[in-house]
């Protein structure tokens, strides 16, 4: 069978050096856009999960009678956002929690400054009313308050999110063209190179897809390596990368070992597939394509 | 049966084209001339044609086209009973297993050893490997090579490489023979064996056409004949 294998002498016509170094690095880049793509995925839903789903209440004069004229201010809101559907566990944040966030502002004493702070209430918010109905809901209560959801910064994330995806998909259809552009200019120097071979054995009754399939082979297994190659060089590249993006992610704690999403390590078993897919088809459309000129 | 009707071929392709111009048969600006101009003749089964005529009169663009290597821009071609205009690439190249074809310049592989040679029609044909085996060996002895099998081509006299190429262009009993100057570059005594090793095949039934300029050789194996001038056929029988 070897020797039917290489007839053509496939393994001297094929540059075997270019096909899988450029395959390569065309895997690389394409890991690197496709985990860049998931990370920006699973980024952006933890913030959106976050931010879309936070309800900031801020009521001033948070101790002063509220408008009904029963109990205070700031009960009267907790009042109000208990009873509104799609507001969850809305909690009153106690002076020390207050202190804490207004320390890098205010200083240690920000209770002692005399200054108006409002209480602040933080709730759930699953978007199934409306704000504005909220809104007027707890201004009747207690008139000044505030109310404020993440979803115009969710919507924000989520257009960026979409930008990442359209850019890596660009990246992905760029890199595969250029990986066919090289298999097919590899395949046309074989062809050149065998041109007198092919001829003899186009003449003794070879069929275009026994020529073509031998071509095709070498070519797949040569991307299918470079491929291989390339992704595993990019493994530990996004194994610091994630090193580096852990402490905004909250992927691991910084002084755990790197991970990488299971989605990605799903993924990378596909790359060096789709190089060699890209290989078989170009060499077969290439090669068939030559051999329409003979007759 | 090989049979023509008013056949016309014009090489269309650039470098055969520049061949053309370069031979003083048209000019830079025109269209390249007709190479076969209206030939029509027939070959029964079994028979036997010498295909003469001057160098560059067209006697290998008519043997291309009854070995399938060119399609005809014009005329109808039937081999071994096959209209050919109507077949498909698969089915020409399926057509082209039952042709066994001598060229002149041998055309061996020559990273393939002899016996790999004679043996690439069956392994083309996807034969078992011990009915190969048994095959080649046979055509081997029958061409007086049998110690020669694990040479490549270099390593082989001419007459030897042409042995060679007659082993491999019968090894899958083609019913049709074609030979392009097959004794041109070999001398008298390899001409007059290989000439023996042809006769013998159609005695045993194939149809063989045989191009030469030699017209020595034509007399010392009198048989019909085809005779081409300019590409056109002058004189059949």
């Amino acid at each position: 069978m070897a020797r039917r294998a290489d007839q053509l002498g496939l393994h001297s016509a094929m540059a075997d050096r270019l096909i899988p170094m450029l395959v390569g690095a065309m895997s690389f880049l394409a890991v690197l856009a496709i985990a860049g793509v998931i990370a920006a995925a699973a980024l952006a839903a933890q913030w959106q999960g976050d931010t879309g789903a936070a309800l900031t209440v801020q009521v001033p004069d948070a101790n002063a009678p509220a408008a009904s004229g029963a109990g205070d201010r700031k009960g009267a809101v907790l009042g109000v956002l208990a009873a509104t559907p799609g507001v969850t566990g809305p909690k009153a944040l106690s002076d020390a929690e207050l202190d804490r966030l207004l320390k890098p502002w205010l200083g240690e004493d920000a209770q002692n400054l005399a200054l108006p702070v409002p209480a602040v209430i933080t709730a759930s918010w699953s978007g199934a009313g409306s704000i504005a109905s909220l809104r007027a809901a707890l201004d009747e209560a207690a008139p000044g308050t505030l109310a404020e959801t993440g979803a115009r910064w969710a919507a924000r994330v989520a257009a960026l999110t979409a930008s990442l995806k359209t850019s890596a998909a660009a990246i992905l259809v760029i890199v595969a063209l250029v990986a066919s552009a090289v298999i097919a200019i590899a395949t046309h120097a074989g062809l050149a190179q065998r041109r007198e071979t092919i001829a003899i054995i186009h003449g003794l009754g070879a069929l275009d897809s026994d020529i073509a399939g031998r071509f095709a082979l070498r070519a797949t297994l040569l991307a299918g390596f470079g491929a291989i190659i390339g992704a595993g060089l990019a493994v530990p590249v996004l194994l610091w990368l994630a090193r580096l993006a852990a402490p905004f992610a909250g992927v691991l704690p910084q002084t755990g070992a790197p991970s990488l999403p299971p989605l990605l390590w799903a993924v990378l078993p596909a790359i060096p597939i789709a190089a060699a897919l890209i290989g078989w088809v170009t060499t077969q459309f290439t090669v068939r394509g030559w051999l329409r000129g003979l007759a | 049966m090989v049979r023509f009707e008013d056949v016309w071929l014009k090489y269309r392709r650039a470098g055969e084209a520049s061949l053309v111009r370069l031979t003083g048969a048209g000019s830079a600006n025109a269209a390249p001339p007709d190479v076969v101009s209206g030939v029509s003749f027939e070959i029964p089964d079994g028979g036997f044609r010498w295909l003469i005529g001057a160098s560059g009169a067209g006697k290998t663009s008519v043997l291309k086209l009854i070995y399938l290597a060119e399609r005809p821009i014009r005329g109808d071609i039937d081999i071994l009973g096959t209209r050919v205009g109507k077949l498909d690439r698969r089915e020409l190249a399926l057509l082209r297993r039952r042709i066994g074809v001598v060229y002149q310049d041998f055309r061996l592989l020559p990273h393939l050893s002899a016996y790999d040679n004679v043996a690439l029609p069956m392994r083309l044909a996807r034969r078992p490997e011990a009915q190969i085996k048994a095959d080649v060996t046979e055509l081997l002895r029958w061409v007086g090579l049998s110690e020669k099998h694990q040479s490549r081509p270099y390593e082989l006299s001419g007459g030897e490489q042409q042995r060679i190429a007659i082993a491999r262009a019968v090894i899958g009993r083609p019913k049709l023979l074609v030979a392009d100057e097959p004794t041109g570059n070999l001398d008298d005594e390899q001409a007059e064996r290989l000439m023996l090793l042809i006769t013998a095949l159609n005695r045993l039934g194939t149809t063989v056409v045989v191009a030469t300029h030699n017209l020595g050789l034509v007399a010392r194996y009198p048989a019909p004949h085809l005779e081409i001038a300019g590409g056109r056929l002058v004189a059949d029988g």
